[in-house]
């Protein structure tokens, strides 16, 4: 056994390291050290950056533009990345369609979407959730007919995460409803610009307007839009759901959390002495450290285990569930080390310092962490399944 | 023993519920989140007409001769809707300071025009680094030829950008912390030498914070000994943390409601989520902190004006404790079971969320109150 790294990915992690310190613009540097908010334009930004450095996609292959690294070191950079506090990437081009459509698209497909999605000149969303259809996806209604080399779609989705900025969305629709209901879905590419489709956006409780509602009426998709074969969308939108399972868990992000509550432990202070010269919230703060050793350790077993080639496991479940705990227990206590502060809502700079000015937004919108991407209830159904063989009715 | 409600009580309670359905249902939180004050006088007016504004204080004060107890029937109910009116600010804090130590002319020109809801008040204790300590207190009081001079910054002051009074706590003598040498004083937010700064906070319900840059009280102005409020602080204090306790109750029990409501009506996998045992249990879970809160509000009110202090503060702690770690557990697994619409701006459950967070927070948070609770005596001493 052996748990450390190689003398060569510690190199790449100071290499890495560095550069983003040297790269990150200004102004987003500013807030990033002070673990600001930051809005589409900055996310953008920071893409192009990194995409003008051949690294804003390190898992996609040399062939398409990656930078052909191993997974030891996509976990190292991203690791790095999170830890820096940089703005957090859109997944939905990068991570989930880019990534599908490479596996299953059409040398069309290919040659039209993936370029741009590196660049950062094309914005995706993901339009498979409906009203009626959350955590049982496959219940979806949105339905797309086909007409002559055109399918019709029709339906509405919602919690779309940035429709409002997106130039694409790739939707779940059903195609076949006289089959069992995962067997009738096709995956579709449609262009936000289409006649027939609106999005509107609404507020989280953090008060970002994250997510929108998405209608399709009548938009006509040319059939070269289809990815695959058509009624496979389930099985494609199923195998995207392996890829990168050692992301999930967040780590290099809740490491900064705690970071970030160390720092505004140290800046706040009770009779006299700070926070974190205080014994008690000092151990809470530990507490909460020794828990993500645990997961960091967990990680690191799905790392060594992906780098070996071994087929993910549904231990990706584990890091999902405790990462997502994680992550809420750090802006838990960092609202609670607040104190009265953790009050204040969207006040003018200077009322509470800036590096609390987030933290109750995030607080209650960190909330969804344990929602999206399979809720923990649909975790802890699929361990129970899966991993443990427990009986079903 | 006997926790019954009186006929009275449950009359009470009964025109309250009628009184939130029809003039402050929860969805009124969400246009009050617009409007600086955070509430209307309007409304404030008809609480003081239907008197529940004097229910907490004895009639020498203009009250009706009831007890803190009363008031928390009326919080609970309030609690439900998040009624945002400062009632906790007006009755609790700066009301009682008026009724506990003011003199029968400061009672009749203050505390009145607050118990016919024609004004509000806020008590300004609280300040930067204090952490929830009451006599944490740095502001200054010096004597003047006709009375004293205030100085100093107060945070956080529940409702001080709209209150027309202002029960400031300053310190005579002694050092930040000491029991001894803290005095209340009557101050209008409007005069010379105060700037009040609005804070918004997570719910409609704004504070303030407020500079005090000599401003001059005369000797009217001083409530009761201007040396000797520490005691009445720590009393008033608990006030607002039994009141926060039972405005919680009712904020829990509302959340637990909607709660079950969607696990009734929504439907994924071909059936009602509330089949789900998993999510049964939850619920479960939320309805036993939700009885334990209103319990424990209720024990808070009671042992209030218990004639040994330390009885007291065991009860609004223990209150207080519950209400922070159940309330906290009702909020975020509202939140949760609700699935992606429970993160929505526009769905109510997040505003429970948010008060929740706050009424856990205010006079007070979990950890406070555990430090506060061990160190009382009678803690360890039936050990040995
Ligand atoms: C912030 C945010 C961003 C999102 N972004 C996107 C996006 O960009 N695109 C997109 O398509 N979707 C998105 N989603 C949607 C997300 O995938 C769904 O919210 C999620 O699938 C849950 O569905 P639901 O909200 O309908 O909740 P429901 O499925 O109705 O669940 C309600 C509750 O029931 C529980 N539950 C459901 N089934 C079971 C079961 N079998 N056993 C036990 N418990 C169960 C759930 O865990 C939850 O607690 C987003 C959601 C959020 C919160």
């Amino acid at each position: 056994m052996d748990m450390s790294f190689t003398p060569e990915q510690i190199a790449f992690r100071q290499e890495v390291r560095e550069w983003i310190q040297s790269a990150m613009p200004k102004d987003l540097r500013a807030k990033a050290d002070v673990d600001g908010n930051f809005d589409n334009a900055e996310v953008m930004q920071w893409h192009k950056v990194l995409a003008k450095k051949g690294w804003v996609a390190p898992h996609w292959p040399e062939q398409f533009g990656g930078p052909g690294w191993d997974a030891t070191k996509r976990f190292i950079f991203s690791e790095e990345i999170e830890l820096s506090g940089a703005p957090a990437l859109s997944p939905f081009g990068l991570a989930m369609v880019g990534p599908l459509i490479m596996q299953f698209g059409s040398d069309w497909q290919k040659e039209r979407f993936l370029p741009k999605i590196l660049a950062g000149e094309e914005v995706w969303c993901q339009g498979y959730s409906e009203p009626n259809a959350g955590s049982d996806l496959a219940s979806l209604a949105t339905s797309a007919t086909q007409d002559g080399d055109h399918y019709i779609l029709n339906g509405q989705k919602t919690w779309t995460t940035y429709a409002q900025y997106a130039d694409w969305i790739f939707v779940l629709a059903r195609t076949n409803p006289d089959v069992k209901k995962q067997a009738g879905i096709s995956f579709f590419l449609v262009d936000m610009k289409s006649d027939g489709v609106t999005a509107k956006p609404f507020l989280t409780t953090g008060n970002t307007p994250a997510f929108c509602e998405t209608w399709f009426e009548n938009v006509r998709v040319p059939a070269k839009q289809l990815v695959g074969e058509p009624n496979m969308g389930w099985t494609y939108a199923k195998a995207l759901l392996g890829h990168e399972r050692t992301l999930v868990a967040a780590v290099g992000i809740s490491t900064r959390a705690i970071l970030r509550i160390k720092r505004i432990a140290a800046e706040t202070s009770e009779a006299g002495r700070s926070l974190l010269d205080h014994p008690g919230f000092r151990a809470k703060i530990a507490r909460l450290e020794m828990k993500l050793e645990s997961l960091r350790m967990a990680n690191y077993r799905a790392l060594a285990s992906a780098q070996l080639g071994h087929a993910p496991g549904p231990e990706a479940s584990i890091l999902k569930l405790r990462g997502t705990e994680i992550q809420q227990e750090c802006f838990d206590l960092m609202m609670e080390v607040m104190g009265e502060n953790s009050l204040a809502w969207f006040n003018e700079p200077g009322v509470i310092p800036p590096r609390q000015q987030w933290v109750a937004s995030t607080f209650n919108y960190v909330r969804a962490a344990s929602i999206y991407a399979g809720s923990n209830e649909i975790q802890k159904n699929i361990i129970a399944k899966l991993i443990l063989g427990l009986p079903t009715k | 023993m006997n926790f019954d409600l009186t006929e009275d009580q449950q009359l009470l309670v009964k025109t309250v519920q009628k009184f939130c359905k029809t003039e402050s249902p929860v969805e009124r939180v969400r246009k009050m989140r617009d409007v600086e004050r955070g509430w209307t006088p309007e409304t404030w007016a008809k609480i003081g007409e239907l008197g529940w504004l004097m229910v907490a204080f004895p009639e020498d004060a203009g009250g009706l001769g009831g007890s803190m107890v009363d008031a928390g029937l009326i919080l609970e109910q309030l609690g439900k809707s998040l009624v945002p009116e400062p009632y906790i600010a007006s009755v609790a804090l700066g009301g009682m300071a008026i009724a506990k130590a003011g003199s029968p002319e400061q009672i009749e020109q203050f505390l009145a025009p607050m118990l016919a809801g024609e004004t509000s008040l806020a008590l300004a204790y609280s300040e930067s680094g204090a952490r929830f300590n009451p006599h944490c207190i740095a502001t200054k009081a010096e004597k003047t030829a006709d009375g004293y001079s205030i100085t100093g910054d107060k945070t956080f002051v529940l409702n001080g950008h709209a209150a027309d009074r202002l029960v400031v706590a300053a310190r005579t003598s002694g050092e930040v912390g000491d029991e001894k040498g803290i005095g209340l004083f009557i101050v209008d937010p409007a005069a010379s030498g105060v700037t009040v700064q609005r804070v918004t906070c997570m719910d409609s319900q704004n504070v303030a914070n407020i500079r005090f840059e000599g401003a001059k009280v005369s000797g009217g102005q001083v409530l009761g000994e201007p040396d000797g409020a520490g005691p009445l602080l720590d009393y008033l204090v608990d006030c607002g943390a039994a009141a926060t306790c039972a405005e919680g109750a009712g904020a829990m029990q509302a959340a637990l409601a909607m709660t079950r409501e969607y696990l009734v009506e929504r439907e994924q996998f071909g059936t009602k989520i509330g089949t789900f045992q998993a999510l049964q249990h939850r619920c479960v879970d939320m309805f036993v902190e939700t009885e334990l809160a209103k319990g424990t509000a209720l024990m808070a009110m009671i042992k209030l004006d218990d004639p040994d202090p330390n009885e007291r503060r065991r009860a609004v702690s223990a209150a207080k404790w519950q209400l922070a770690k159940g309330g906290g557990y009702v909020g975020r697994q509202a939140t949760q079971l609700h699935g992606g619409i429970g993160v929505t701006d526009e769905h109510d459950i997040g505003l429970y969320f948010k008060r929740l967070h706050i009424l856990g927070t205010l006079f007070g948070d979990e950890e406070y109150h555990v430090r506060r609770y061990m160190n009382l005596p009678g803690f360890v001493s039936n050990v040995a």
